[in-house]
């Protein structure tokens, strides 16, 4: 499924959007005056957009976060920022070319930016591991927000991971424990922290990177304690039944709103994120400027005082 | 009876296995038949092949703190259903039903009670209300007993078994990951020890959390550990794993274990080590 350049609910739009395509062509071609019927399309495809969009399932979300064409952590930050420099390995073991991260500079700001990496073709989804770091990514990315930390960096992590890989060598290097302690010394980072979900957001693999003082989901990103399929596999014993598990789950941005997990959902252009990746950045890169902006007002103490209260008071329990 | 009527019926059950009722039991490491009065006095640990048999929270508590006594605190928290969560069974259905089993409100029970006369804030799991899992009345009762820790300055003491978050919570019981760790963030400042111990299993969301970060981690012999299951690792990876693989003995060698230790010795291990780290 991961493999087709659309998934099933997009046929109609891209349908649609050939026949506006070809008819402009042939109307440029041929000198042909085709506007008012160019024009009349348009208007039934915004609608046709906003029918399916407003009416997509969980599941379906879950689907546009994986598209194949959606953008990922390197495009994020080739698209939003400058001078890039990246940084590699864990300094104990490897370099785990899931996490990536090194020194930017958006708007003329210098910060500090983490994500998970996805491959695009088939050699780069295994160079990349399809996103799922070992024990070393998660070193790697501590050690990137210890050099923010001392040259007094904001940090911007961006999440796009299907989970922290469960492998033999995973287990051997500690993955449980990498996670942990990342988990922890997030919380006493001197620097600001914002946390972007681009995509998805699973489990321990995600929130190994993700304390932060602003965190944020794209549009159509999910976030959650397992994968729909994880999930159905487990409680309905049947990994096809992850629609269900979707539902069940409430991973969307919607829902984690609602929950009061996160700060803000960054909305996506026309079909998502991958129909217009330009401006899905721009709408990235403004929502974390304005949180960079609004944590710089804090000191340092309050900072963290407010990161450790925006979690503690997490959870929901009769009493 | 109960083994006789088992044998019959084939394997007992995952839940029957775990505490061993019948007359005889029969050890699910070497197959061993021991009698059940013996078992007892061995602390439920095979004679034959030191295999630790998973035991009720209460039998803990017996044996680690003084007196068997714990001044349990946050007895009235109680799982809410945020997500109207359903897969074959209603959440709140299952709630009830680990209730009934229990006799517990919850996953987890905590207090303060002193070991050898050092008084502690101690929290225990229990395996038995739905495999141990992390939601949020779990990281909330985690989290307060770290508070209490840090309140009254005194060393915390976990012992974990868990299978890891609480998939009916969703997101809820992930953060609860966090929730604990940040805690334990202020009572690492504090220079307050914390000592988690391991019982089979500890895995997955509770293992790359609060029971990963103890200053001493110690587990009791052949526990399964680790953040995936050995299910998934060998779906992922489309291999049979090595023998003993993610094992306490496994992790001791590969160094994200301070010890093994033997239950019985838990009690005393415990106390020497507050002794050389809590001096107030
Ligand atoms: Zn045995």
């Amino acid at each position: 499924m991961t493999d087709r350049p659309y998934l099933e609910f997009e046929r109609p739009i891209i349908e649609l959007e050939k026949k506006i395509s070809d008819m402009r062509d042939f109307s440029a071609g041929e000198s042909i005056e085709l506007s008012g019927e160019i024009t009349s399309l348009e208007k039934k495809l915004n609608k046709l957009r906003q029918e399916i969009y407003s009416n997509l399932t969980r599941w379906q979300r879950v689907q546009l976060s994986r598209h194949p064409k959606r953008p990922y952590t390197l495009d994020y930050i080739r698209m939003m920022t400058t001078d890039f420099i990246e940084i590699h390995g864990d300094r104990y073991f490897a370099d785990d070319k899931a996490m990536v991260g090194g020194f930017a500079t958006l708007e003329g700001r210098p910060i500090m930016v983490v994500g998970q990496q996805k491959g695009r073709d088939t050699k780069q989804k295994v160079i990349r591991n399809f996103g799922m770091a070992h024990p070393e990514g998660y070193r790697k990315a501590l050690r990137l927000f210890r050099l923010a930390e001392k040259f007094e960096l904001p940090i911007v992590v961006l999440i796009d991971t299907p989970g922290a890989f469960p492998g033999i060598g995973a287990e051997e290097r500690g993955q449980a424990e990498a996670i942990a302690r990342n988990i922890r010394d997030m919380f006493r980072l001197k620097v600001p922290i914002v946390v972007v979900i681009i995509g998805e957001g699973a489990s321990g693999g995600a929130l190994g990177i993700g304390i932060g003082d602003v965190v944020m989901m794209l549009e159509y990103s999910w976030y959650s304690v397992i994968s729909p399929e994880g999930c159905a596999a487990i409680l309905w014993r049947d990994a096809a039944k992850a629609p269900e598990a979707a539902e069940a789950l409430k991973p969307t941005s919607d829902d984690l709103m609602k929950l009061g997990i996160i700060d803000s959902i960054i909305p996506e252009p026309d079909s998502g994120a991958h129909s217009n990746p330009e401006e899905a950045a721009r709408l990235v890169k403004n929502a974390i400027l304005e949180a960079l902006s609004d944590l710089q007002k804090l000191s340092i103490d309050e900072l963290l005082e407010r990161r450790l209260k925006k979690y503690r008071k997490i959870g929901e329990y009769n009493e | 009876m109960a083994w006789f009527r088992k044998s019959k019926q084939g394997l007992p059950t995952h839940e029957k296995r775990n505490i061993p009722e019948g007359l005889w039991t029969k050890c699910e490491s070497c197959g061993e038949i021991v009698y059940g009065k013996k078992m007892e006095d061995l602390l439920w640990v095979c004679p034959t092949c030191n295999f630790h048999f998973r035991i009720p929270s209460q039998k803990y508590i017996n044996l680690l703190l003084d007196d068997g006594y714990l001044e349990e605190y946050d007895t009235n928290l109680t799982s809410a259903d945020p997500l109207k969560f359903k897969d074959s069974k209603k959440y709140p259905d299952r709630i009830k039903a680990a209730q009934q089993k229990t006799g517990k409100p919850e996953g987890v029970t905590a207090g303060m009670a002193r070991i050898n006369g050092i008084e502690v804030s101690f929290a225990i799991m229990n395996f038995q209300f739905i495999g141990g899992s992390m939601g949020s009345v779990v990281g909330e009762k985690i989290a307060r007993a770290i508070e209490r820790a840090i309140e009254c300055e005194v060393p915390l003491i976990i012992v974990s078994c868990s299978g890891g978050a609480r998939m009916q919570e969703g997101i809820l019981s992930l953060m609860q990951m966090a929730k604990t760790s940040a805690l334990l963030a202020i009572l690492h400042e504090k220079r307050i020890p914390y000592i988690s111990i391991l019982t089979n299993p500890t895995t997955a969301g509770v293992m790359a959390s609060y029971a990963s970060l103890g200053d001493i981690i110690m587990a009791e012999p052949k526990a399964l550990l680790g953040f995936a299951g050995p299910r998934v690792i060998q779906q992922t990876i489309g291999q049979d794993l090595p023998e003993g693989f993610q094992s306490s003995e496994f992790f001791l060698e590969k160094g994200f274990l301070d010890m093994i230790v033997d239950r019985k010795e838990l009690r005393k291990t415990v106390t020497k080590l507050l002794k050389y780290m809590w001096r107030r």
